[in-house]
């Protein structure tokens, strides 16, 4: 079965740090950081990107349509 | 020349759109005006122009399907009578707060209230001072006569367009439901998608096309500089018509030493009142707005050094004579005689008044 | 191969799979976070991108906190009075019947003040898509009672919880108008999870398919949240969705013809 690894890039100045990815996410890959973005929000980063899949459904949730996903199969 | 019929007025305003190249029609049935929807809806433009009839689940509805027309830069119409216009005064404002063309018919009748059916011009002061919040303004236009509801249709949406502003026909029961000859207009084709995208292509709301700005129909501005500015324009726009579009008819005026002001039917029985005042020695004339807004002040103004006294002559307990007044600024006497609650004022009764008011008698 | 560079080969122009699409704007939303009339947009919007009908698509936005979807969809809008959208898109469909239009209305916005307008609409059978937004609240407001309000929920005029003896009960609109002869496509969905986003996706794949057919109207009813109205973060607000919204407004497919 191939396998695959995906990765997100958050566009952290527009994250407004609902939160609603974090559930989202069936490998806990993204943690809203201790920092906050310059609107005072704790954006969403990928603090465990080894384990990302690439399936999209941190993407599909966001309200505000911030994250873009990338996924690459490996063998 | 057009054909030449004896019709109803209200069915001239349905005959009158289809000809003119309306788009839609959206009413709510109601006493004295319903001729206006059932004569489209037995005439069926929609197999012959295309042009879209809709009966709508109440006014509010209606004039909201007139906004959604006149975003798309169709040309859109909508008729009531009093209590109904009252609902739609929600639309009116919407419409000039977006800037959006559209024709209003009013077919008056009296109030307050659900009132009466029979005739009234107890609505003036809706038509032109407001009707709905906010600073706008309504185009209007008041026919004393069939053959001006046929031509006052295609002047309204000719006005309508060069403004951006809905513009309203303010008539009344007595004018709606009488019988007149008239010449039709000629038949004028609807306009096309491409002459939709010439005239109106800045702002009709007919799907965003690659490489051209989409298009927004509201009349919402959060941020208020903005919207202080775009009042701005409004009062402008508004200015302009006053400057440019003011219409109005002078009977018998050149000796007269009284004015009677009025319009609509109004007009007509003063009219008779001059017949009869003039066989009697009165010389009287008359001044009819044919725009109530823009409102022929200048017009008024003009006659200040020549006559002793005016009357402004309504169907109501006086509204129109404050704009009069105004005109006056208290230069000559202007006093009201009218009737209201559908009663129609008779010639006799208005030259009485007039005797009464200026002559001592 | 190290963890970052390793980062940097997967995020390449031939590995991208989920983006913003660009009949989305990208103009910052103004809805507070986690709201869910954002992924409503961005689903509507993928949609129309996916069906190509970004140049026939007319929207009709609503008086509430979506009044200023128009910046956010990049096709040409209508900005109704509270209420109306039905009306507005009643005429336009009527007056353009080979474009696509849809209204997107609050459960204020459409259950209440525009009850009748939604009403005569689907009666009539208007070939439009309506998008109804039950997030059980008058966000824009201030989170006052709307007529969706659930039985006991608190808000900002039922400070003691909704009494159904004096305020009515909780507005089932989607059961409603799926009675009527007119609607042939009636669904209630939600957005809190992927796969109810997909879901959605799919009903709104379907309403538009319908306008195309000229089916007549299809009405997607979306149970929502509204944290600030709600005040619950986001996260704890699609689980009080879940818990109290559902049951009472269970999602599925209501009619379609
Ligand atoms: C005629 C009119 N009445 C009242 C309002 C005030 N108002 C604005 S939004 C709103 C309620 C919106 O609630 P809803 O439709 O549920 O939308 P939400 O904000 O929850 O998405 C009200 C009452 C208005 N703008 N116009
Ligand atoms: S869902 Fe979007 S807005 Fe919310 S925290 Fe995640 S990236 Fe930020
Ligand atoms: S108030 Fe509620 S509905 Fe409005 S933007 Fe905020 S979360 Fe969304
Ligand atoms: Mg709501």
């Amino acid at each position: 079965m191939a396998k695959f690894k995906g990765a997100i890039v958050v566009d952290t100045e527009k994250c407004k740090g609902c939160g609603l990815c974090v559930v989202s996410c069936p490998t806990k890959v993204i943690e809203l950081a201790r920092d906050v973005n310059g609107k005072g929000y704790h954006y969403a980063h990928m603090a465990n990107p080894d384990a990302c899949i690439g399936c999209s459904s941190c993407g599909l949730v966001c309200p505000d349509t911030v994250i873009t996903v990338y996924r690459m199969k490996v063998s | 020349m057009g054909d030449i019929r004896l019709m109803k007025g209200n069915e001239v305003i349905a005959e009158a759109a289809i000809r003119c190249g309306c788009d839609g029609y959206f009413g709510y049935p109601i006493t004295p005006q319903s001729e206006i929807m059932e004569t489209l809806m037995i005439r069926r433009p929609e197999l012959e122009t295309g042009m879209v009839v809709v009966q709508a689940e109440s006014e509010v509805a209606a004039i909201n399907m007139v906004y959604g027309g006149a975003s798309c830069g169709k040309k859109v119409m909508t008729s009531s009578s009093s209590p109904g216009i009252s609902l739609k005064a929600e639309g009116l404002t919407y419409l000039a707060g977006a800037e959006l063309p559209a024709l209003i018919v009013n077919i008056v009748r009296g109030g307050p209230g659900l009132g009466t059916i029979q005739p009234a011009q107890s609505d003036y002061f809706q038509a032109v001072k407001g009707g709905g919040h906010g600073d706008y303004k309504l185009i209007v236009l008041a026919p004393a006569s069939v053959q001006e509801m046929n031509d006052f249709v295609d002047l309204s949406f000719e006005l309508a367009y060069k403004y951006l502003n809905p513009a309203m026909i303010l008539s009344d029961g007595v004018i709606g439901q009488m019988m007149e000859k008239v010449e039709l207009s000629e038949f004028k084709p609807r306009w096309t998608a491409e002459e939709i995208e010439k005239i109106s292509g800045s702002w009709a709301t007919t799907g965003k096309k690659k490489g051209v700005t989409r298009r927004i129909s509201t009349s919402l501005d959060l941020d208020s500089a903005k919207q202080e500015i775009f009042n701005h324009k409004l009062q402008a726009k508004y200015r302009a018509m006053e400057e440019n579009e003011v219409r109005f008819e002078k009977i018998d005026c050149d000796d007269a030493d009284y004015l009677f002001v009025a319009y609509g039917s109004s007009a007509r029985i003063c009219q008779k009142a001059i017949e009869i005042a003039r066989a009697k020695g009165i010389k009287v004339g008359l001044l009819r707005p044919i725009t109530l807004f823009p409102y022929p002040t200048k017009a008024i103004q003009a006659m200040l050094g020549q006559v002793k006294g005016i009357l402004s002559v309504e169907m109501s307990a006086g509204q129109m004579v404050e704009d009069v007044r105004l005109a006056v600024s208290g230069k000559v006497p202007v006093e009201h005689y009218g009737r209201y609650g559908g009663i129609i004022p008779t010639p006799d009764e208005v030259v009485e008044a007039l005797e009464q008011n200026f002559l001592g008698e | 191969m190290t963890a970052t560079t390793e980062l940097k080969n997967i995020i390449s122009e031939e590995n991208l799979i989920y983006s913003k699409t660009p009949v989305l704007l990208d103009n910052e939303m103004h809805y507070c976070p986690g709201c869910t009339h954002g992924v409503i947009h961005k689903v509507i919007a993928e949609v129309i991108e996916d069906m190509g009908i970004q140049e026939e698509t007319i929207g009709v936005s609503p008086v509430g906190c979506s009044v200023l979807a128009y910046n956010y969809l990049d096709i040409d809008w209508q900005q109704a009075a509270h209420g109306r959208a039905p009306a507005l898109a009643t005429a336009t469909i009527r007056l353009m019947p080979e474009k696509y239009v849809f209204t997107y209305q609050g459960d204020g916005d459409l259950a209440s003040i525009g009850c009748a307008e939604i009403m005569h609409a689907c009666n009539r059978g208007e070939n439009i898509v309506v998008f109804f937004v039950n997030n059980g609240i008058y966000g824009m407001t201030g989170g006052q009672m709307a007529p969706t309000t659930l039985e006991g929920q608190v808000t900002a005029t039922t400070p003691y919880g909704r009494d159904c003896k004096t305020t009515g009960f909780p507005m089932k609109i989607s059961e409603m108008v799926s009675l009527l002869p007119g609607t042939r496509f009636v669904t209630r969905q939600s957005a809190e999870t992927p796969g109810a986003v997909r879901k959605l996706k799919k009903a709104v794949k379907k309403a538009f398919a319908n306008t195309r057919e000229d089916k007549g109207i299809s009405f997607i009813e979306i149970v929502s949240t509204c944290s600030s109205g709600w005040k619950q973060t986001p996260v704890q607000s699609n689980e009080w969705m879940k818990e109290h919204m559902f049951p009472y407004y269970p999602l599925g497919t209501l009619k379609d013809e």
